[in-house]
Formats: structure tokens, sequence, C-alpha cells
């Protein structure tokens, strides 16, 4: 077995053991990133001088015997979060080339633990998008099979992690970004609860419900990144100041008594049969593995979408207006004057997608429309989470898919932007919720294309959902195909 | 003409608070350091950087709240306020819109006839500053504008009024109670002139008969009280021309110019802002406890109304004399001080508000930094009250005091100007100038009453000033008539 072919944790215990430095490790990470990024796109920079002393750091805490769960661990964190010192483009021109002087407090916090930052990972335009082709920097390509999309917008994320170029990467889920793309790429992929994780230091697409999570190889790795970066921070009002749970020794594998909940709305007309099939299974495994099934109903489901794209875009019209070419980033030569240049350099600076979505929130925000629009998708939002509290009444957590189908070809929903907004139906209404779900590998579609499975905790009950999917993922073997790559 | 059209006024303040560090951000305040040293990634909009409310800006506000009548919201939010100005790093200004922290206040105002009026305050609204453009003035700067973000996310009170007012002084009167309140309760420097107490005015003009107002103009730029009521009866004048020359009031933003004394238009209707403001996701709804509002209470200064109610009912003052002592936190809290010395309470106001005043203008020194502590004061006064020195010889006292330091006692030692109160000293002096003036002596006598004042002022000028005039004055009555 490689290098690269590690978990988090078993890299930490044979770094431990000094059977590997970490010197050692970020080399063939670095090595591995050098040779498969042509092919992937997974990385918009990396970070070859930087990752090499931050492992020699690393190999001098370890050697003081001040290691910690993350230390001279190579991770990789999608270019929406601030890294002082490294460019930060979030995918887009208007940020080519901008270099960050602070820290994100996401990365921050694994720095504490001397991990070793090995790249900064491909995404859609700011984090706007399903599958990774709304980059300024090219699409990310599967690495299960290079045709077809990674999934978005944390497809750097998940598709690193799967062509193992990084021991565990860092996203940002606002309507799905981590877990579809992690679904896409058989890897698990985790959105906490809102307020769980700091936003300080994160790009912001939709402020309400962007979330920072891990995407790793399996499901004790993804408890040991949450552990590191949850908690409350006060440069992030909206951080909740409530205790963080020790996840790790919560991965028992007892299921007695749980009871999960099957919502009937997520299995409807447009659900793949493969990924029916797939889920299905899943929860005929949970029923052999002690939990108890129960049908629920979410009955706001059907406006999710509608609600999540007002919402969310009306949100990044504002967010994005500091990019306007006065203090960095783009911009535009030559404008005859003032609004000449703000109107060049967004026109420039910006993707097609990212002023679709400005245009759609503007206009959601505008006077004459503001209740039509944004005051009645937040009435429907209160609703939406109305219905997994109830649900919660009831169950423990919630299995469905992740995503109508299994991954998608690239250009396949390009031009069809209705379609591709309608690949998140099953993620987004845990955004809207606030609360956590993950991504866990669950299967192959005939055609080999990877399926995720959609676990829904209840709010700041990360470890029940962490151990719900440890028990699933223990009897189960699809974590651990790898691709071919 | 002008006899028959009402003027309506209503007014926009912004009030800088006086907190040490920025509403969102850590960055301190302070004015006049070197261009973006005062900034944080949360200051300068930086990508990825989030607010967080300081906790201060929102006890000045509640005191602020409390201290205009007005109701403290149990549940405030903050929104944004959308438009791109370079001044403007996020492109948006975090505001309050729907849910002010401060409703329904108002302050009473006195009218010139005597007659109190009361002035609805709408609501205050916590908000940021936005940063300053500075045309560039070097070589390789002429041309281009320069942002300066020291001043971007400062803290704000905005105090919107109802169209209450009426007239230009009535504006001036509610401002300068509201000024007056702010500065007593520590909450704004109160300088006009350097923007931490800026006004807005809302002016319209109806006819007498006509019960829905004007359509209004809002005038900005205006920096002093003399240039608020120049640019309200300016516009004012303007409204009732155009109206009456079969003209139409544009609702429109107006900028003062006091070089000129009119107002001009800014930006007209065609591109009016439409700010979509909504809630903003970054910052959590603001709750405010009874108990912590009835801590800030407990905070509250003894405000101009009641300190000159006081002054009136219980040492028994005019109500001008009141007034004047109460305008000034500072001022007040001088003469109190002095009071609760011993200091004799009518005597004491005039000596604050002749002495005082007029040597601090002269001196162009504060109150605060003012050498004659209460304690030098109330001392002088004493030695007034007793006799030891005259009035006039006390005003002698009272420079040497402010020049060094020293007590009343010191200086009246050091310098014998003890009162001369022996009769018979004061007699050989009587003596000496009655025999030096016969013509006037006769003049006297001859019924030229008015000539006494002669003869003391040459008896005190004899006695270097430290006779008591009293007694020379009795002594020369009976000197002159022979009993
Ligand atoms: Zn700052």
């Amino acid at each position: 077995m490689t290098v690269y072919d590690l978990t988090l944790a078993e890299l930490r215990a044979k770094l431990d053991k000094r059977e590997l430095s970490a010197v050692e490790v970020t080399k063939t990470y670095l090595d591995r990133i050098a040779a498969t990024n042509p092919a992937l796109n997974t990385f918009i920079t990396i970070c070859n001088e930087t990752a090499l002393a931050e492992a020699q750091a690393a190999d001098q805490a370890i050697a003081e015997g001040k290691a910690q769960a993350l230390t001279g661990l190579p991770i990789a964190a999608k270019d929406i979060f601030n890294t002082a010192g490294l460019r930060t483009t979030c995918a887009s021109r208007i940020l080519d080339n901008y270099v960050s002087p602070y820290d994100a407090t996401a990365i921050a916090r694994i720095k504490e633990q001397k991990a070793v930052i090995i790249g900064k990972l491909n995404m859609d335009e700011f984090a706007m998008g399903s599958s990774n082709e709304n980059s300024a920097f090219g699409p990310v390509r599967n690495p299960w099979n290079q045709d077809l999309v990674p999934g978005g917008s944390s497809g750097g994320s998940a598709a690193s992690v799967a062509a193992r170029q990084a021991v565990a990467a860092l996203g940002t889920d606002t309507g799905g970004s981590i877990r579809q793309p992690a679904s896409h790429c058989s890897v698990v992929g985790l959105k906490p609860t809102y307020g769980r994780v700091s936003r300080y230091g994160v790009i912001a697409y939709a402020s309400s419900l962007d979330q920072v999570g891990p995407v790793t190889r399996d499901v004790r790795d993804c408890a040991l990144m949450l552990q590191a970066i949850a908690g409350y921070d006060p440069a992030d009002s909206t951080s909740v100041n409530t205790p963080v749970a020790d996840y790790q020794s919560n991965l028992t594998g007892n299921l007695k008594g749980l009871k999960i909940g099957l919502p009937k709305e997520y299995f409807i007309e447009g659900l793949d049969d493969d990924v029916r099939k797939a889920v299905e299974q899943a929860a005929e495994k949970y029923r052999e593995l002690g939990a108890e099934i129960i049908e629920v109903s979410l009955p706001h489901t059907s406006y999710a979408v509608a609600c999540y794209y007002l919402i969310a875009t009306a949100e990044a019209s504002s967010n994005l207006a500091r990019y306007d070419g006065v203090r960095y980033g783009l911009r535009a030569e030559n404008a005859e004057n003032l609004v000449d240049m703000y109107m060049q350099t967004r026109a420039a600076g910006f993707g097609s997608e990212v002023k679709r979505r400005i245009m759609l929130g503007t206009y959601a925000l505008s006077s004459g429309y503001y209740d039509a629009y944004y005051l009645k998708a937040q009435k429907v939002r209160t609703l939406i989470r109305q219905d997994f509290l109830n649900a919660f009444e009831t169950v423990d957590a919630l299995l469905t898919p992740v995503a109508p189908t299994p991954a998608f070809a690239l250009g396949e929903k390009v031009n069809d932007p209705l379609q591709m907004y309608l690949s998140d139906i099953y993620t987004i209404p845990v955004n809207l919720a606030g609360t956590c779900a993950m991504s866990l590998p669950c299967g192959f579609s005939t055609d080999e294309r990877p399926i995720g499975l959609q676990l829904i905790g209840k709010p700041f009950d990360e470890a029940t959902l962490l151990r719900t999917a440890h028990a699933y993922e223990q009897a189960t073997e699809w974590h651990k195909r790898k691709t071919e790559f | 003409m002008s006899q028959s059209y009402e003027t309506v006024i209503g007014l926009e303040v912004h009030v800088q608070l006086t907190t040490n560090t920025k509403i969102f951000c850590g960055c301190s305040k302070d004015f006049g350091q070197t261009p973006n040293s005062q900034t944080c990634p949360v200051c300068l909009g930086l990508p990825g950087a989030l607010p967080v409310l300081n906790q201060q800006v929102v006890e000045l506000a509640i005191k602020t709240g409390l201290a205009t009548n007005c109701q403290i919201a149990p549940r405030s939010i903050f929104a944004r306020k959308n438009y791109f100005y370079p001044d403007l790093p996020k492109g948006y200004q975090i505001s309050q819109f729907e849910l002010p922290i401060c409703e329904h206040g108002w302050l009473d105002i006195d009218l010139e006839n005597g007659e109190r009026k009361r002035i609805g305050i709408t609501r205050a609204h916590m908000e940021e500053d936005a940063g300053k453009l500075i045309h560039g003035d070097t070589p390789q700067t002429a041309g281009n504008s320069l942002v300066d973000l020291n001043r971007a996310c400062t803290p704000l009170l905005e105090i919107v009024s109802e169209p209450d007012m009426r007239s230009a002084d009535e504006a001036i009167d509610y401002l300068k109670k509201l000024h007056q309140i702010v500065v007593y309760l520590g909450v704004c420097d109160g300088n006009l002139e350097e923007g931490s107490f800026r006004c807005d005015a809302n002016v319209s003009v109806r006819p007498y008969d006509q019960e829905e107002f004007g359509t209004r103009a809002e005038v900005k730029n205006i920096n002093s009280f003399r240039f608020i009521k120049q640019a309200i009866e300016y516009e004012v004048e303007r409204q009732i021309d155009l109206i009456e020359g079969g003209g139409k009031v544009v609702q429109e933003t107006r900028l003062f110019d006091s070089d000129t004394g009119m107002t001009r238009s800014m930006r007209g209707k065609e591109d009016a802002h439409d700010y979509r403001y909504f809630p903003d996701p970054d910052l959590v709804p603001l709750v405010i406890s009874p108990e912590w509002i009835e801590k800030v209470r407990a905070t509250l200064p003894e405000l101009p109304e009641v300190k000159r109610g006081r002054f009136v009912e219980e040492l028994g003052m005019s109500d001008y004399d009141a007034g004047v002592l109460a305008s000034d936190r500072a001022l007040a809290d001088y003469f109190d001080a002095c009071v609760a010395l011993g200091s004799d309470a009518k005597s004491c106001a005039n000596w604050i508000m002749g002495e005082i005043l007029r040597k601090l203008k002269e001196t162009d020194t504060e109150i605060t930094d003012v050498p004659i502590t209460p304690e030098l004061l109330t001392g002088l006064l004493a030695r007034i009250a007793d006799n030891t020195i005259s009035g006039k010889i006390a005003k002698t006292v009272f420079e040497k005091m402010w020049q060094n330091g020293q007590s009343a006692d010191q200086i009246i030692d050091a310098e014998g100007l003890k009162q001369v109160t022996d009769s018979g000293a004061i007699e050989a002096l009587v003596d000496e100038v009655v025999a030096a003036n016969p013509d006037q002596v006769a003049e006297y006598l001859g019924g030229k009453d008015k000539l006494i004042g002669f003869f003391v002022g040459k008896v005190m000028q004899a006695s270097q000033g430290k006779a008591n005039p009293g007694m020379v004055n009795q002594l020369l009555k009976k000197k002159l008539t022979g009993n």
C-alpha cells in the first residue's frame, strides 16, 4: 500500500510511530499532485514551497512530542478560504492573483494543529454551481471517469480526496456543495449545522446558508477533521457557542434504538433507478444493523429549490458588491469614469453563472418585488425548517439520496441552468433548515458511477450523525473502492 | 406672499459616537492618522471578513434613546443598504431599517412666545460610517481620487425627527437641544465642523389651507447651526418662488453651499437609489433585556432641563441664569461643585457667568481646564462675603489666582490686599481728600449730591482700593455734612 492510499487516521499512527515523516508524506503528495493535476485540474494553487516548510515544522513538533490530530497531514482547501500569503481566487477572474493578508478561522485552526496546507482547490466560481464547470480556471474532472463532472461547487475538494491528492480537504456547502460532489466522487462529505464552524475568512456566497465542512476518505477521518474546525468563534456573530462533542469516541458502531426516517417526498419521479436502488439497499442495511426505519413527511420539500434560489441569490448580489475594482482584485483599465469602471470590471471579472445569480438576487430584493420574492422565500424557509424539526420529533436521523442522479457528463447541463439547479434538490432543504447532513458512499450505478447516501441529523448533533454514518461504513465496502486514477 | 405658505421641516441628525473602537471591528477610531492605517480586513471589506457588533455602541444608543424619550426595542436588526461608491468598501452600508433600536421619542423646545412645543423623534438607529475620498495633490496622484478608510465602519447614530418643525428657528432650537443632550451624555463630542454632529434637513412648504405635505427636498452638507438656518431659509424661499412661478418642487437631494448661501441639486430623480435593504445575514438580531436598559438608565446624568429646574427651585436662581449654567454639563458641574463647597449660589453664578466665562473666552480655555478650581473660587467668594476684600479688589485677586493658582488668602496676604476697616485710618484719608478739594466741597454742599462719587473715588484711590467702600461712604457723608 502506498503512502497516499492511507487514511488520515492511518497516517497519523505512522507519523506518531515515526515510520514516516511529515516531509516524506508531503513530498509524496506533491509528486502525486504534479503527476495527476494536469488531467484532473483539481488544484488552482499548489503549495510546493510552503507545504514543505510546514511539514518540517510539523516534524519538529512531532519530535518534541507535541503532535495533535492533524499535525503533519497534507490537507487541501477549497480556494474560497482566505489563506495568509497565498493566492485566494474563489475561482474567479475578479480575484485572480489576489493574495490574502489573513487566514480564515478554519484554516487557522488546522494550522494551529500544524497540518500542512498542500494547495488551494478548484471550485465553481464563488461556489455557484453543481458541476465545477463554472470555474475561471477550467472544469475539474471526475477521477472515476474523466468525462464526468465531479459535482460542485466543492468539486476540487471531492475529486482531490478521491484521487488521493490530499488526505483530506476543506469545502463549503451552501446548497449541497460538499455533499453532492462527495457523492459523485465516492468520498465522505459533511455539512455541519449552521453556526457549528466559523465562516470568518470564508468568501461569502450566501451568508445565511454557507457552512464549512470536511471532505474525507472515511467517516473516522471526517470526525477528526470536524473536531479540528468546529466550535464557537467570536469573529463570526453567527457561530454558535454550544459544546463540541468528542466525535471520534462517538463512533461506537452501536445503532440500537436508532430511528431513521425516509422522507417520502424524496423518493419521487426524477429519481434515477440506480440511485433509488442503492439508497433503498442502504436503508435495508440499517434495518439489519438494528435501526428502525420509519417513513416520514417533509411536506414543503417541493418549494425548497425556488426558495433557495431567491435567498441565496439575494444575499449573493449584496455579498459580491465589494468586487468593484476599487481596492483589490481586477480593475478594468481605460474606464471613462467611475460607473464605467464598475461596469467594465464586473463584466470582465465575473463568469456568466455569477452574473445570472447577481441579477436574480438584485431583482428579488428590488423595491416592489421584495415582499413577493425575498420575504415570501423567508417565510417558506421557516416552514421548511419546521418540517425538519417536526420529523426529528419522531426520528434521530433522515436517510435520503444526495442527488437525483449519479455524476453527469461534462457539458451535459451547462446550457440548462434549471436542470442543473435540480441536481441539488435533496441537499438544498438541509441548508435552508440550517441542520447538519453528510454524504457517504453507498454504491455504484450499472455504468460504474458513484452513488452517495445522505444522512441528515438534528441541529448540532453531528455526533449522532457521524455514529450513524460510521456504523454503515463499517458494515459495507463502498468506501474502500478506489479510483483507478 | 410667503405669508400664505407654511414651512414643514424634519431633521436627520448623524451623531458620531464616542467609542474607543469602530462599530464592527476592533480598529481604533483615532482621527488624523495616516490614511488607511486604522483598518483591518473587516473595515476594508476584504473577502471573507465578517462584522461583530461593538457592545459599547449599543449602550450609547440606548443612553441617547432614553434621554430623548424613545422606546428601546427589545429586538432590533441590522440591515444592508446596498449602493456602490468608492468610499463604501463592501458595496453596502450596515444600518438598521425595519427594526431600529429606538423609536417613538420626543424633545420639547421653548418657542419665542414662551410656549413649549413637542417635536417627535421617529427613530434612532445605529449604522457604520463610510470612508473618505481625497483628491490627489502630488505629481503622482494629481487627477485621481484616493480612498481613506480610517473613518469607514466608525459608529453613527442617526436620529430622525418627525416633520414637526414649522420654521428655521424651531429647527435650530430642536437641534441645539439635541446637541446639548448628546454632549451632556458624553455619547458625542458635538463638533459640527468636523462632522461629529451632522444634519440633513427635509424641507417642504404648503399653503396654509392644505393638509397634505408639499414635496420635500433634502438639504445636505450643512456644518454649523448658522448654516442650517441659512440653508432652510434659502430652501423655503426657493420652493415658494418655484410654486408661485407655476413650477413644481421636485423630490431631490440638494447640497448647501456655505459660500453662496444657496442650495443646489445634487442628484435628480432619474438616478434615485433603490437601496435594496434586507436584514444582514452576518449579524444576529440584537436582543436588549429590560435589565440591560435599566443598567444603562442608571448611568444617565442629570439632563439639562432637569438641572435647570433644580437651579431655579432649589437655589432660587433666575430662569435665565439657570439656563446659562445648565446649558453646558462641565459648567454646571463646576457650579454644583462650588455650591457644594459652600459658595453662595447667586454670587457664585454671577462670578461664573461674568469673570470665569470672560476669562475662558479670552484665553481660549475649556471649563474643564480652568485654573481656578471650585475650591479656589469658593475661597475667594468667602473673603468677599466676610468683607476681607471688596468686590473690586476681588477682581485683582481673581486675575492673580488665574495666573498662579494660589488661594485667595495666600494672595491677599502676600499682596497686602486686606480691606481697611479701621475707621481712624479711613477718617484720616477722608480728611485729606476733603481738605484738598475745597471747590468740590462747596459744590456738594450747594446741592450737587452726585459729587459723593468723586470723593469716594479719591479716598479709595488714596487707600489703593483697600478701604471698605461702605465705610468710606459713611464717613465722607458725615465729614461733609458735619453730622
Ligand atoms: Zn477595522
